[in-house]
């Protein structure tokens, strides 16, 4: 008889301590938001709204707004991830469908090796290795083809410093592609061999087999292989400061000039906030940031919502 | 016999999964718009025969193919002739059915689309026409946009007939097609296959007996990689002229 009650006490324990524990996370995520709405009421209460357009970042005139480090984190990341999608989806397609045994293993582990090298390795052959080369021969090349369009012409114009928003971005999507293109892997691997020989078996090529099969079938798991990117190209900080240029001042859209990002701006500011305003407007970008994730994260939620309405995988 | 036409002819044809010698100088022949089943135990090489008929051993390097298939007088194992079109003429339908994730009306056109360029009336003509010839059409024809995962097991299975008749292939193998679904959805495939002989050649691996007997016009009984017996259907299962497939129909082993 004592075991059983023995048994059952166990069991209480063990359900409260599992449920503190998975409450525990909600507590933290509650307490990292209340503590950096309360650390950024100071620049709240100053700025008002207008913090999310003003442009101008000027600490001795304690004048602060985050437009220019918002338009960075978002025009670096969209950049990787406009380079890291497809260049992973081939990855990921040739290591599943079409890379010779022998192959296969090897590349892999490189791939996964890749997305283990810390950020600031990346950052530092980004600025000694990277830009030089980037700013000798890939910007004056895009000012020569893609400068001379239209409208998407003033996106290449300007130097070819080497060091910028673009640089920023090719930089990220180097350091995404490892994530993106091991978690489209994985996914493409769990695709059933018969489901795809069913697709062969009509006289598909490997690529229609691929885009009009595998990808549908895995699309919940490729596009949380993309956000997973894009969470990490966000919130950055390493690579993103030593390529970005770090300027307050916006100086046009092209992505050849130097800006700021929101993890840039923290990393280089925050020991030299010296005045409290300024701190509290560190800490309402480190509060945007949040937002963006939060953002985004939720949109690809919605996103995966409407796909499975639209006639994929329910039953 | 009469009136029969040798649709496939496989000659002196061995088959290797890498160094496992898996099948062992096969001779057979195929007739046009009859059904041919392959039996015999598992592991004797009869999935295997089946999938060299499309070539669906090349999408696996370790896997090789040696001897000759000739359909309509071509080698099929030819490294000129493109899988692609093979695949066009020789169709096929899995063990479980495999709704690719897309619309039911998708899961037709799809296949259409690689070899044929329709107008959207014809290809409406073309998924109609083959969901008829599948008999899913009354049952699909109100939901053509729902996804063809929400149909039920036989349903789906029927829609992998239709999805590979819609190509208009010449033969049709079938890899066990009803081995996952239940009596009545498979009586209803048995009864199409019988319908469909009219138009196609029908090829099917099954490791259900009494199946065999009931659809099939001849049969190919295998055991080790070889092919033991081969004949009409009535004659093999009445009386067969090997000892070992007697054995094996009468269930004495296997």
């Amino acid at each position: 008889m004592s075991s059983t009650r023995q048994g059952k006490l166990g069991d209480w324990i063990f359900f409260n301590l599992t449920r503190f524990f998975a409450l525990f996370v909600l507590l933290m995520l509650g307490g990292t938001v209340a503590s950096l709405v309360h650390g950024a009421w100071p620049a709240i209460e100053r700025f008002g709204p207008s913090f999310l357009w003003s442009g101008e970042w000027n600490p001795p005139m304690e004048r602060f707004g985050a437009l220019i480090p918002i338009y960075g984190t978002l025009a670096t990341s969209l950049i990787a991830l406009i380079i890291a999608v497809p260049v992973s989806f081939g990855i990921a397609i040739f290591l599943t469908e079409m890379a010779p045994v022998w192959l296969k293993r090897p590349l892999g582990i490189a791939i996964e090796l890749l997305a283990g090298v810390p950020s600031i390795v990346y950052g530092m052959w980004g600025l000694l290795v990277f830009s030089p080369v980037f700013a000798k021969y890939a910007q004056p090349m895009l000012a020569a083809t893609l400068g001379k369009l239209p409208v998407v012409g003033e996106l290449f114009s300007g130097p070819a410093l080497g060091i910028g928003i673009l640089s920023a971005g090719v930089v990220l999507a180097i350091m995404t592609i490892p994530f993106i293109a091991s978690v489209m892997r994985d996914v493409f691997d769990v695709t059933p061999p018969m489901l795809k020989e069913s697709a062969y078996g009509l006289g598909a090529t490997t690529w229609e087999v691929v885009w009009h099969v595998v990808l549908p079938y895995t699309k919940v798991g490729v596009i949380g292989g993309v956000m997973l990117g894009l969470g990490r190209a966000l919130g950055e900080t390493m690579a993103v400061t030593f390529l970005i240029g770090n300027m307050n001042v916006f100086g046009g859209f092209s992505l050849f000039l130097p800006g700021n990002s929101i993890a840039s701006a923290l990393a280089n500011e925050f020991a030299e906030a010296d005045s409290p305003i300024y701190a509290a407007s560190l800490i309402e970008l480190g509060l945007i940031l949040f937002f963006i994730t939060f953002v985004v994260l939720s949109l690809s939620k919605l996103l995966l919502m409407q796909l499975s309405r639209r006639g994929g995988l329910e039953t | 016999m009469p009136g029969l036409t040798t649709q496939i002819s496989i000659r002196n044809f061995d088959f290797y999964y890498g160094k496992y010698h898996a099948l062992k100088n096969v001779n057979l022949d195929v007739y046009g718009r009859k059904i041919t089943s392959f039996i015999g135990p598992s592991g004797c090489g009869k999935s295997t025969l089946l999938r060299t008929l499309n070539r669906m051993y090349d999408l696996y390097p370790d896997q090789r193919a040696v001897g000759e298939i000739l359909l309509d007088g071509r080698n099929i194992l030819d490294r000129n002739v493109s899988v692609n079109e093979l695949r066009a003429k020789v169709g096929m339908v899995f063990q479980k059915p495999t709704p690719f994730p897309m619309s039911i009306y998708e899961n037709i056109a799809f296949g259409v689309r690689l070899h044929e360029r329709l107008s959207r009336v014809e290809m409406d003509d073309r998924v109609e026409w083959a969901l008829r010839k599948a008999a899913l059409w009354e049952e699909a024809k109100d939901k053509l946009q729902n996804s063809g995962m929400s149909l039920s097991g036989g349903q789906q299975q029927r829609l992998c007939i239709a999805r590979g008749i819609a190509v208009k292939p010449e033969v049709l193998l079938l890899d066990e097609p009803t081995s996952a679904l239940d009596p009545i959805s498979t009586m209803r495939i048995e009864e199409l296959l019988n319908e469909l002989k009219e138009d196609f050649t029908i090829v099917m691996v099954t490791h259900n007996m009494q199946q065999a007997a009931r659809v099939s016009d001849f049969t190919a009984y295998m055991y080790l990689g070889e092919l033991i017996e081969f004949g009409v259907t009535d004659e093999v299962f009445v009386k067969p002229k090997m000892k070992a497939t007697e054995d094996y129909i009468t269930g004495r082993f296997g």
